[in-house]
């Protein structure tokens, strides 16, 4: 392996300052923007090379992706519920957390593979807006109880807000807006905004992660409260999930690349966009829990130990398969 | 000295709720709905039952509402508040007696 990629240093750096309870903390504006950029960031770059390939040949890639995003939280619920003893509500919030899909990971990813000079489909952005809503939809039906018979009784689920929340949250529109504008603008039209976004893009991320780090911290205490069988599911549903985006991006036929990314896409867990609309569809399930697992567990894990793992997992793959 | 409604034009009610801002959009749906003419919301932080709520992050960043309108109003949404959030979210609720300026705008 490469020597470690500065931007985890960045991330272990916010880490220990929290964990020390250091003063250190990003205004709240600076994490804005900085998330701003990176979602914008990442649209573009997808847009660009979208222009580049006729939509229809991605059908089949948007559509695995949909349905990993509809599929995964059900082995989740399960253990969580059976194994886990977790009320409903508490295990299909968390369900849903894990088939949705964090950005941040994506991002850390995107640039692990350039670290190694290891080229990926340029449509995963595409695939990453695709698989952020439909675990969502699935968590609440889950909660409610729409695939039982004891939906009477509980709250009347606020759709139109969940809704606003899941479609208008700053996390779509910037992705999509990103990429309507590269894929409109083109390689040539973007060049003039290019160093900002692009240049600049690691260095964000850099500061990004310290950020990261620190809030990662802060979900120690509700993580030494909620105990061993949360961290051990924050780690090993990541894994299963990566094992079936790893099987997924070789039936589908993508590159190496493709396929290690489409697994840290599935391995990686939400905690913006489905935090906050589980906190309007299913409040009775506890948000510390859901975010002390896939933000102090599987985000770390991910950025520091899954991503290597998963492209030497679609490497070993390709090597068996001989392609 | 007996004090009043009438005596008082200007007398409203200040009622003050800290929340999560997660809900901000459906608590100023039923605040307007009920019938108050304005509100003024500022980001807060602090530590209560549910823990420090220190907003460094969006999903534990808490707001403060503040309605300024008449006694009736401020009980109705009281009540209401109460009935659809106490159990579920993080939230407090007070209120003043105020003296307004300008009574025609609440």
């Amino acid at each position: 392996m490469s020597s470690l990629d500065p931007i985890i240093l960045f991330f272990l750096l916010g880490l220990v300052a929290g964990l020390l309870r250091s003063e250190l903390r990003l205004p709240a504006a600076i994490y804005e923007f900085v998330s701003i950029l990176l979602l914008l960031s990442i649209g573009l770059k997808g847009g660009i090379e979208l222009a580049r390939q006729p939509l229809l040949t991605l059908l089949p890639d948007m559509a695995a992706a949909l349905a990993l995003s509809f599929l995964l939280p059900l082995p989740a619920f399960a253990v969580l519920r059976r194994l886990g003893k977790l009320s409903r509500a508490d295990a299909a919030s968390i369900a849903a957390h894990y088939g949705s899909v964090s950005v941040g990971t994506f991002a850390v990813a995107a640039a692990a593979f350039n670290h190694r000079g290891l080229a990926f489909e340029a449509h995963m952005p595409l695939l990453l807006v695709l698989m952020e809503v439909p675990a969502i939809l699935v968590g609440i039906g889950l909660a409610r109880g729409l695939f039982s018979k004891s939906a009477s009784g509980k709250p009347p689920t606020h759709w139109a807000s969940v809704a606003h929340e899941v479609f208008l949250g700053k996390g779509i529109v910037l992705l999509l807006g990103g990429l309507l504008i590269g894929w409109a603008a083109g390689p040539d039209g973007i060049a003039s905004i290019k160093p900002l976004f692009f240049d600049l893009f690691k260095g964000f991320l850099a500061i990004f992660l310290l950020e990261m780090g620190l809030i990662t911290a802060a979900q120690a205490p509700a993580l030494r409260r909620y105990g061993l069988f949360l961290a051990a599911f924050a780690i090993g549903m990541p894994l299963l999930s990566a094992l079936v985006g790893t099987a997924t991006g070789a039936l589908l036929g993508l590159s190496v690349g493709g396929t290690a990314m489409l697994a840290t896409l599935c391995a990686s867990a939400s905690y913006i966009a489905v935090p906050a609309a589980m906190r309007i569809s299913v409040p009775e399930a506890n948000p510390t829990l859901s975010l002390a697992a896939s933000l102090g567990v599987s985000f770390p894990f991910n950025i520091v130990i899954g991503i290597p793992l998963y492209i030497a997992l679609a490497k070993a793959l390709y090597a068996y398969l001989g392609r | 000295m007996n004090v009043n409604a009438n005596d008082h034009p200007e007398r409203r009610k200040l009622l003050t709720i800290v929340s999560e801002s997660a809900i901000e959009a459906m608590l100023v749906r039923d605040i307007e709905r009920l019938g108050a003419h304005g509100y003024t919301i500022t980001d807060a932080r602090g530590k209560g039952t549910r823990g420090v709520r220190n907003a460094g992050w969006d999903a534990s960043s808490n707001i403060r509402i503040e309605v300024v309108c008449d006694a009736a109003t401020a009980n109705a949404i009281g009540q209401h508040l109460k009935a659809t959030y106490y159990d579920n979210y993080a939230m407090i609720m007070f209120s003043h007696d105020v003296d307004v300026l300008r009574p025609d705008k609440f």
